[in-house]
C-alpha cells in the first residue's frame, strides 16, 4: 500500500513569482524574508522523498465555469497544462507542464465514489495558480507526476464546511489503500483572510488579522472541532469576501487528521493577506 | 436580474486580449456588440447553437457600458472577474504599485458587511 509522506497546506500567492525572481530596483523589499520562508518550507517536502503529488487547489474561473459548476473534481489525464493568460498577464505566472498519475486519479474516483462522494472528473484539466504556485513553491522541478483535485470555494452556493474536512478524510484514507509502493505526498492550498474586488482589498495586512492568528492556530494544532465551531458559509464572508478559500485549509485539517499537531508551521505578514505554512509527517510517513 | 450574465460578460472579455482592449477603448459599443453576439453562445459548444433568452436589463447594460464598478458591485457581479478585468484595463495607467487597486477599493468605501450577494 501507498505511504502518505507528507501532509502540506498552504497559501497560493501569486505574486511570489515574479517577487522571487525579480532583481534591482523591481525586487521588493519582503522578497528576501519571502524566498528564505520559502526555502525552508521547501525543505519539508523534499525530506518526506516523495514519488508522487496529490494537488489541492480552486479553479478561479479558468476552465470550471457557471455553466457547469462542479463542487469536487478530480484531474484524471496524462498531462496538465498549467497556468492561464490572465495569470500571466496580472501574475507573470510562466506556462508549466505536468505528467499526471492516472492509476492514482482512478483510485481515488472510484473509491470516493464508492464512499459516498459524487466526484466529477476531467481528462483535460488545465491547472491554474492554486496548483501551480505550490509547485513553484515546494517543488520547482516539476518532476512528479501529480493528481489534482479542485474545490469550488468561488461559486456559491458551496457545500458546507464539514464536508471540505470530511473530502480530506476520505482523500486520506484513498491514498492509504492505494494498492502502490509509492510515497505520496497530499498537498493543498487555500487562503487565510482575503478580500478581492472589495473596499478592504490590498490593505498593509490581510483584512481580518484576528481571524488569521486563530485560523493559523487551529490548523497548527489539527483543531477540527474548534475551526468547524467557529466557522460557518454566512460567517466567512466577514473576514473578507474570498475567505472561503479557507475551507481548503479545513479539507487539509481533514487530511491530517483531528488533534494532530503540524511538524512545521510558518507564516509571513504581507501586504493583501497573511502567508501560512503547515507540513504534517504522518506517523511512519517522514524520510 | 442576471447576475450571471454579468459574470459571463466579464468573463468572456478577460480571457481575450483583443476583448479587453477593445473593452477598455470602446467600452459601450463593446458591450452592444457582446449582448448582440455573445451573450447567448455557450461556452463549451463550438457548432454554433445557442441559447435564446440571456440578455441585460437596462441597469445591467450600462454599468457595463459605463464601466461602474461600484454599482457592478452592488448587482452581484463576481467581484473576482471585474477585478481582474479592471485591472487588465486600468492598472497600466497608474505609476506607483497597488495605485490602481488602492483606488478601487476605495471607490467601494461605502459598502459596508453583508456585501451584495453573488449567488447566481
Amino acid at each position: 500500500m501507498a505511504t502518505v509522506a507528507a501532509v502540506i497546506a498552504s497559501t497560493h500567492h501569486p505574486f511570489y513569482y515574479r517577487a522571487s525572481t525579480s532583481t534591482g530596483p523591481d525586487r521588493p523589499d519582503f522578497a528576501d524574508e519571502w524566498v528564505a520562508k520559502i526555502t525552508s518550507f521547501r525543505e519539508t517536502l523534499t525530506a518526506a522523498n516523495p514519488d508522487v503529488l496529490v494537488l489541492v487547489g480552486s479553479d478561479h474561473f479558468h476552465q470550471i465555469w457557471l455553466d457547469n459548476m462542479p463542487q469536487f473534481l478530480v484531474g484524471k489525464a496524462p498531462f496538465y497544462d498549467g497556468n492561464w493568460y490572465n495569470e500571466e498577464r496580472e501574475f507573470g505566472l510562466p506556462r508549466m507542464f505536468f505528467s499526471g498519475d492516472e492509476n492514482l486519479s482512478s483510485h481515488i474516483l472510484r473509491t470516493g465514489l464508492d464512499a459516498g462522494f459524487d466526484l466529477a472528473f476531467s481528462n483535460e484539466l488545465r491547472i491554474d495558480h492554486s496548483v501551480t504556485c505550490p509547485m513553484i513553491t515546494l517543488r520547482p522541478e516539476a518532476d512528479l507526476p501529480i493528481v489534482p483535485v479542485y474545490t469550488n470555494i468561488f461559486a456559491p452556493p458551496l457545500p458546507q464546511p464539514k464536508r471540505y474536512v470530511q473530502l480530506g478524510q476520505m482523500i486520506r484514507e484513498v491514498v492509504e489503500s492505494w494498492p502502490a509502493d509509492k510515497r505520496v505526498a497530499i498537498i493543498g492550498t487555500g487562503h487565510l483572510s482575503l478580500e478581492l474586488g472589495g473596499p478592504r482589498q490590498f490593505g498593509p495586512h490581510g483584512p481580518d488579522p484576528e481571524f488569521d492568528r486563530k485560523a493559523v492556530e487551529w490548523i497548527a494544532s489539527g483543531d477540527i472541532e474548534k475551526a468547524l465551531g467557529e466557522v460557518s458559509l454566512e460567517s466567512l464572508w466577514e473576514p473578507g469576501n474570498a475567505t472561503h478559500g479557507f475551507l481548503d485549509f479545513m479539507l487539509m485539517m481533514g487530511v491530517a487528521g483531528a488533534g494532530e499537531k503540524a511538524d512545521y508551521v510558518d507564516s509571513l505578514d504581507l501586504f493583501h493577506t497573511m502567508e501560512a505554512y503547515f507540513t504534517w509527517y504522518p506517523k511512519g510517513g517522514s524520510a | 436580474m442576471s447576475k450571471y450574465l454579468l459574470n459571463k460578460f466579464l468573463y468572456t472579455i478577460d480571457r481575450d486580449p483583443e476583448l479587453v482592449e477593445r473593452y477598455r477603448e470602446d467600452p459601450r459599443g463593446t458591450v452592444e456588440w457582446w449582448e448582440s453576439e455573445r451573450a447567448n453562445v455557450i461556452l463549451n459548444v463550438l457548432t454554433g447553437e445557442k441559447s435564446t433568452w440571456l440578455r441585460f436589463n437596462d441597469v445591467e447594460r450600462e454599468a457595463l457600458a459605463t464601466q461602474d464598478v461600484p454599482k457592478l458591485f452592488e448587482l452581484g457581479a463576481h467581484p473576482f472577474l471585474t477585478l481582474t478585468l479592471c485591472i487588465a484595463m486600468f492598472e497600466r495607467d497608474y505609476d506607483e504599485p497597488l495605485a490602481y487597486q488602492h483606488l478601487y477599493a476605495q471607490q467601494l468605501s461605502h459598502f459596508t458587511l453583508p456585501y451584495p450577494d453573488i449567488s447566481t
